[in-house]
Order: C-alpha cells, then sequence, then structure tokens
C-alpha cells in the first residue's frame, strides 16, 4: 500500500521536509519526483500584488485523495503527498507541493505530472488575482483540460 | 425515503456557493426545504431562481457552472434526497 498523504493549509511549508518525510524509511526509494507552484507576479499581461485562494473545504481533501489513489493505481509508487496553500498569496510565494517516491524514477515521473494535472482540473480551489487594474477570478484555462486529457486511457 | 410516504418534518438541501458565483449572488450557503419541486438539480435550480428573482436566474443560468452533489460532481439532473448538500461553482482553477 503506497503512503498518500493531502494537506490544504494556510501556512507556507518546507519542500526539503516534505521530501524527506515522504521516504517510507525501508530505503526501498530509488526515485523521487517533486513539483513545486509558485504566484506569478504577472499572468496573462495583468500584475499580480496578491492573490487570494478560495477552497470546498471537504470536497477539496477527498478530490486529491482520490487522485493520488488513481495515481497508485497506475504507477507503482511507495509514497505520495499534495499540499496545497490557501487564503492569501502573494508573488514568489510557494502555492502546491506534489512528491512521490517509487522505486524506479519512470513511476515518480509520470505520478507527479498526473497528479498535478488532474488537481489543476478536478480540485475545487479557485484564484482571485488582485492587482493594479483591480481584482478579478481567474478563469480556467483549456491547455489545462488538455493537459488533463492526455492522461485518460483509450478503451 | 421515497418521496411518497408522510413526512413528520420538513426537511433541507443545503445549497452552497462558490468563488465568482458566491461574490456574483452574495451568498455562500443556503437552506431550502426538500419537497417535491426540489427533487432534481433543475428542480432546486427553479427552486432558487424563483425565490431570488432575476439576479439568480442571470447568475445560476450561466453556461459553465459545475454543480456537485454531496462532494461529488455531476453531470446530469439526478435526484437529491433530503439532507443531500448540493455545491454550485465556476471551473476550478487551482494550483
Amino acid at each position: 500500500m503506497a503512503k498518500l498523504t493531502v494537506s490544504v493549509q494556510k501556512d507556507d511549508f518546507d519542500p526539503g521536509q516534505l521530501q524527506e518525510a515522504l521516504l517510507v524509511g525501508a530505503s526501498e526509494e530509488g526515485a523521487v519526483a517533486t513539483f513545486t507552484g509558485y504566484v506569478r507576479v504577472n499572468n496573462d499581461d495583468r500584475g499580480v500584488s496578491r492573490m487570494m485562494m478560495e477552497h470546498y473545504p471537504g470536497m477539496t481533501e477527498n478530490s486529491i485523495a482520490s487522485t493520488l489513489d488513481e495515481a497508485a493505481q497506475r504507477w507503482p509508487i511507495l509514497a505520495a503527498a499534495v499540499v496545497h496553500r490557501i487564503g492569501e498569496l502573494r508573488p514568489g510565494e510557494r502555492i502546491v507541493w506534489v512528491g512521490v517516491s517509487s522505486r524506479h524514477r519512470g513511476g515518480s515521473f509520470s505520478a507527479c505530472e498526473y497528479i498535478m494535472d488532474y488537481l489543476k482540473t478536478n480540485a475545487p480551489f479557485w484564484k482571485k488575482e488582485i492587482g493594479p487594474q483591480g481584482e478579478h477570478w481567474v478563469d480556467a484555462r483549456d491547455t489545462d483540460s488538455d493537459r488533463a486529457r492526455r492522461w485518460q486511457v483509450s478503451e | 425515503m421515497s418521496g411518497s410516504g408522510l413526512r413528520a418534518e420538513s426537511t433541507v438541501i443545503r445549497v452552497l456557493f462558490f468563488a465568482r458565483i458566491r461574490e456574483q449572488l452574495d451568498c455562500s450557503s443556503m437552506e431550502l426545504d426538500w419537497n417535491d419541486s426540489v427533487r432534481g438539480i433543475e428542480g432546486l435550480r427553479s427552486a432558487l431562481i424563483a425565490r431570488g428573482g432575476s439576479q439568480w436566474d442571470a447568475v445560476l443560468s450561466q453556461d459553465n457552472i459545475i454543480c456537485a452533489v454531496n462532494q461529488q460532481v455531476v453531470t446530469s439532473d439526478i435526484e437529491l434526497s433530503d439532507g443531500d448538500e448540493v455545491a454550485f461553482f465556476p471551473p476550478v482553477t487551482g494550483g
């Protein structure tokens, strides 16, 4: 059984600590792949001075947990974890972290990207950007749906 | 519980709104009496519009509103049961 964990939190996180915490302790891992997402200072040519990340408590955690389960069924991973921040965030701050460990690198690389692509299109989070031109809700991108669709297995 | 029996007390559907939808309606959550007219998602939507008027009609008739029942996204007009939690929200933009 892979060790799968999800945290949705206001506080910042330490990627190094999270990576160490991913290890299952029996030195079975041959690979860890991680992804860290940050707040950009410019998005679609608009300046961003801060952002508010809203979520649907409960559904968010369950949605990410389902994605981790699916990743664990698809690749032989030892552990996977997602940390996602909510509330007010500023440019340069970390928003999200995904880490996956496995015996060989293939599973870690693929599962890490799969988890992030599904999180982007399925987990109920919404970004509102606030900048010099005012505030606006960020629109979902077709490119994110396209990326998630790549993982669908044709029957 | 089927819809045909007599109910001893009124039961409710909990409705949640998020992000742009929440702001446009100026409402994050409400409870609606569960009855025969709000048996499905479309019935619930009509009941919300009947209650809220033209502003709610404009907001809830937008394309691209996602609906979740008991925290699972639904894409068709499924039947609701008393005590269900229904959420309306725009496409997600996390990560």
